[in-house]
C-alpha cells in the first residue's frame, strides 16, 4: 500500500545460518537434528538478499528511506547471516533466537516467521531463497504466504516492482515459463537462476557495525516453547543412517583407447 | 481401508508413469481417491477409472489461472471431503508447494521427496544431499506426502466406476495471478527424471555439447549437464543435475568434464553405475566413480559412441 502512496519501500529478507556443504554434514542425537558448528549463510539466501536490495536500490535505495530488513531464526551464531546480509547492504536485522526453537520443522518455522512478520508488521514485499541448503524442502515459502495471507510469486529467476506497486516475476519448469502478477504486500521466493549476489565491499563491511539488529524472543512474539522446536513440529524423524560411501572403482588413463575400453565395461556390467 | 487422496496435476486421457506410480502408492495405502487439477472431462474420468480410482474430485472451474493458492484450496477441500487418512502429491516444485499449503490448512505435517511409504505411512527419504536415508513420519494430522518419480513400479488395477464429485472452492485468499504462460519446446530424448541411462557434461565441454548428445543418442539417454555448463548458457537450465537441478537415480549415469562438486553430487551420488571422464586424475568425481577415464572428453565420448554403434552393426 505503501508503495503507491509513495512512501518508503519496506522489504523484508529471511536469512538461514546452514551448515557449509563444503564440510560434510551429520545428524546427531536422539532427534536427528543437523550439527551446525561450521555454518554460513545459506547460499541460496545471498540471492533473496541480492533481490531485496535491487528492489529498493531501483527507488534510489536506503537514500531516499527505503529499508531492507535481514531477519533470521536461529541459535547465537546465526546472528553472522544477518551481519552478511548487514554487509551486502540490508538497512536493519532482527534475529529470533529461542532455546525453544532447536528442532522446529517447516511447520514450526513458518509459525515463527509468521509471527515476527506480524509483530514488525508494515512489510511491502518479503522475500527468502529458494529453498535452505539444508533442509532442502521449499515449504517454508508457502507455508509463510499461506499463514500470512499473501499471494506468493515463488520460484521466481526475475522480479521487477511497477510505480503502480505491482509486482512481475519469471517462474520457469521444465515446460513452461510463466509471468507472474501480485500487488504488495506479496511474498517472493528466488531462484539461483536470478542476479548473482554480490560481495561485500570494504565501506559495506565497515557500515554494518553501525547498524543495529533487534533481537526478539518467543514471548516477544507472543509463542509458547510447545508451539515451536522439536514439540511443536507436525514432522519427525525417526531414524536415519548415513549413506554408505561409494568406493571408487577402477581408473584409467586414456591412451587412444578409452572410449572402447568405456563400452567393454558397459558391456561386461550389462547396461548396453 | 482409508482413503487415499492422490493429486493429479494435469488431468490427461493417457495417464503418464508418475501418475500412475502415485496412484500404485495410493492403492498400496488404502482407497486411492483422485482430486483432478482441472474440471472433470469425460475422457479423463475413464483414464483415473482405468487406474482403480474409488472416486473422482474435480474442481469446479479452472485452477491454472492462479499460482499454487487455488490448488491449495481445491486439494485441501478434496482431503476433508473424502476424509482421507493421506495426501499423495507430485514431488514437483507445484507439487511440494501447494503440499505447503495443504498442511497449514489441514493442519497437517508434510513430508517431501519421499521414495517410498509403508503402510503405516512411514516415509523414506534421502537428506544432506543424498548423505542420508531418514525414516520420517507426520505426527500431527493427515499426513501430506509428496512423492518422486520411479519410487514405485506402476502396476495395473481393476478398473472401477466411481463417482465424481465437483468442489467449489470457497475462497483461495489472495494469489499471484498467471498473466502468460510460454511452453517450452519438448526434446525428442528421454526425460531426464526418468531416463534409465544419463549422459551429462559440464564446463570441460568447453562450449559444444555434441559429443554428449552423440554417446546419449548411441545409448537411447538422456543428456544432463553441471550448473557451469547451464550458467554458461550451453544448454538450458531444465537440464542441471544438481541441488538447484534434478536429483536423479538412473541405472547408469555418464558425467564428462564435470568436477564432482557437492552441489553436483547431490543430484546424482544414488545412480546406480557411474562413469566419470575427466582430464583430471585428482577430480573429485573420480571418487565416487565405478569406472573413470582420465581423458579428453572431446575425444573419449565420440570414439564411444562409434563403439556402440560399430557393435549394433
Ligand atoms: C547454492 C549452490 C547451488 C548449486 N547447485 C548446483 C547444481 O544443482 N548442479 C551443479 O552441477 N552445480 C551446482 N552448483 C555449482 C557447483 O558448486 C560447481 O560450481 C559446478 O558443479 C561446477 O561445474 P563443472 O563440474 O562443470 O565445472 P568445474 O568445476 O569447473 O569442472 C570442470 C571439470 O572439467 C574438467 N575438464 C576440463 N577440460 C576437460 C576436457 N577436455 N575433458 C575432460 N574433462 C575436462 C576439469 O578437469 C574439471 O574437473 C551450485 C553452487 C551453489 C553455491
Amino acid at each position: 500500500m505503501s508503495v503507491t502512496s509513495g512512501a518508503p519501500l519496506k522489504v523484508l529478507v529471511l536469512v538461514k545460518h546452514v551448515p557449509d556443504a563444503q564440510f560434510d554434514r551429520h545428524l546427531t542425537g536422539s532427534d536427528h537434528v543437523i550439527d551446525r558448528s561450521e555454518s554460513i549463510l545459506s547460499e541460496l539466501d545471498e540471492y533473496a538478499v541480492e533481490a531485496a536490495l535491487q528492489l529498493v536500490e531501483a527507488r534510489g535505495g536506503a537514500k531516499a528511506g527505503h529499508t531492507v530488513t535481514a531477519l533470521t531464526m536461529g541459535p547465537e551464531r546465526a546472528s553472522a547471516a544477518v551481519k552478511k546480509s548487514l554487509q551486502m547492504g540490508a538497512t536493519d536485522g532482527v534475529h529470533i533466537n529461542d532455546p525453544a526453537l532447536a528442532g522446529s520443522d517447516a511447520a514450526a518455522t513458518s509459525l515463527v516467521l509468521a509471527s515476527a512478520v506480524n509483530h514488525l508488521g508494515g512489510f511491502d514485499v518479503i522475500i527468502t531463497g529458494m529453498a535452505s541448503t539444508d533442509g532442502e524442502t521449499s515449504l517454508v515459502p508457502a507455508q509463510l504466504a499461506e499463514r500470512l495471507s499473501l499471494p506468493q510469486l515463488t520460484m521466481v529467476s526475475s522480479l521487477e516492482l511497477g510505480e503502480d506497486g505491482v509486482l512481475t516475476a519469471r517462474r520457469d519448469s521444465d515446460t513452461t515459463s510463466k509471468t507472474l502478477q501480485a500487488a504488495t504486500p506479496a511474498l517472493v521466493s528466488v531462484t539461483d537462476q536470478g542476479e548473482e549476489a554480490r560481495y561485500p565491499n570494504f565501506k559495506g563491511i565497515m557500515g554494518a557495525k553501525k547498524k543495529k539488529t533487534v533481537a526478539l524472543s518467543l514471548s516477544d512474539l507472543g509463542l509458547e516453547a510447545s508451539q515451536v522446536g522439536a514439540a511443536g513440529s507436525w514432522t519427525r524423524i525417526e531414524d536415519a543412517s548415513p549413506r554408505p560411501p561409494r568406493e571408487a572403482g577402477t581408473v584409467v588413463t586414456d591412451s587412444g583407447n578409452a572410449g572402447v575400453e568405456l563400452v567393454d565395461f558397459l558391456a561386461d556390467k550389462k547396461l548396453l | 481401508m482409508a482413503n487415499i487422496l492422490v493429486f493429479i496435476d494435469t488431468p490427461t486421457a493417457q495417464p503418464g508413469k508418475a501418475q500412475r506410480e502415485l496412484l500404485t502408492l495410493g492403492h498400496r495405502l488404502g482407497e486411492p481417491v483422485v482430486a483432478l487439477g482441472s474440471p472433470a472431462a469425460d475422457e479423463t474420468v475413464a483414464a483415473y477409472a482405468n487406474l482403480g480410482a474409488t472416486a473422482l474430485y474435480a474442481p469446479a472451474g479452472a485452477l491454472a489461472g492462479t499460482l499454487i493458492a487455488g490448488e491449495a484450496a481445491f486439494v485441501a477441500e478434496a482431503a476433508r471431503a473424502c476424509s482421507a487418512g493421506a495426501v499423495l502429491l507430485p514431488n514437483s516444485a507445484d507439487g511440494k508447494e501447494i503440499a505447503a499449503r495443504v498442511g497449514i490448512k489441514l493442519s497437517a505435517g508434510v513430508i517431501t521427496d519421499a521414495v517410498d511409504v509403508t503402510a503405516d505411512l512411514t516415509v523414506t527419504k534421502s537428506v544432506l544431499a543424498g548423505g542420508y536415508t531418514v525414516n520420517a513420519r507426520a505426527v500431527q494430522g493427515t499426513p501430506v506426502i509428496t512423492v518422486k518419480p520411479n519410487s514405485v513400479e506402476p502396476t495395473d488395477a481393476a478398473a472401477t466406476s466411481p463417482e465424481v464429485t465437483t468442489l467449489e472452492v470457497a475462497d483461495a485468499g489472495p494469489a499471484a495471478r498467471v498473466t502468460e504462460t510460454v511452453e517450452k519446446a519438448v526434446s525428442a530424448r528421454p526425460e531426464l527424471q526418468d531416463a534409465r541411462i544419463v549422459v551429462s557434461g559440464g564446463r570441460g565441454l568447453d562450449g559444444d555439447f555434441t559429443p554428449v548428445e552423440q554417446l546419449a543418442d548411441a545409448l537411447g539417454a538422456a543428456v544432463g549437464a553441471s550448473r557451469a555448463a547451464t550458467d554458461a548458457g550451453w544448454i538450458e537450465h531444465s537440464y542441471q543435475v544438481g541441488q538447484t537441478g534434478k536429483t536423479i537415480s538412473p541405472q547408469l549415469y555418464i558425467c564428462a568434464g564435470i568436477s564432482g562438486a557437492i552441489q553436483h553430487k547431490a543430484g546424482m551420488q544414488t545412480s546406480q553405475v557411474i562413469v566419470a571422464i575427466n582430464s583430471d586424475e585428482d577430480a573429485p568425481i573420480f571418487e565416487i566413480a565405478d569406472f573413470g577415464i582420465v581423458g579428453d572428453a572431446r575425444s573419449v565420448l565420440p570414439q564411444a559412441a562409434a563403439e556402440i554403434q560399430r557393435r549394433k552393426g
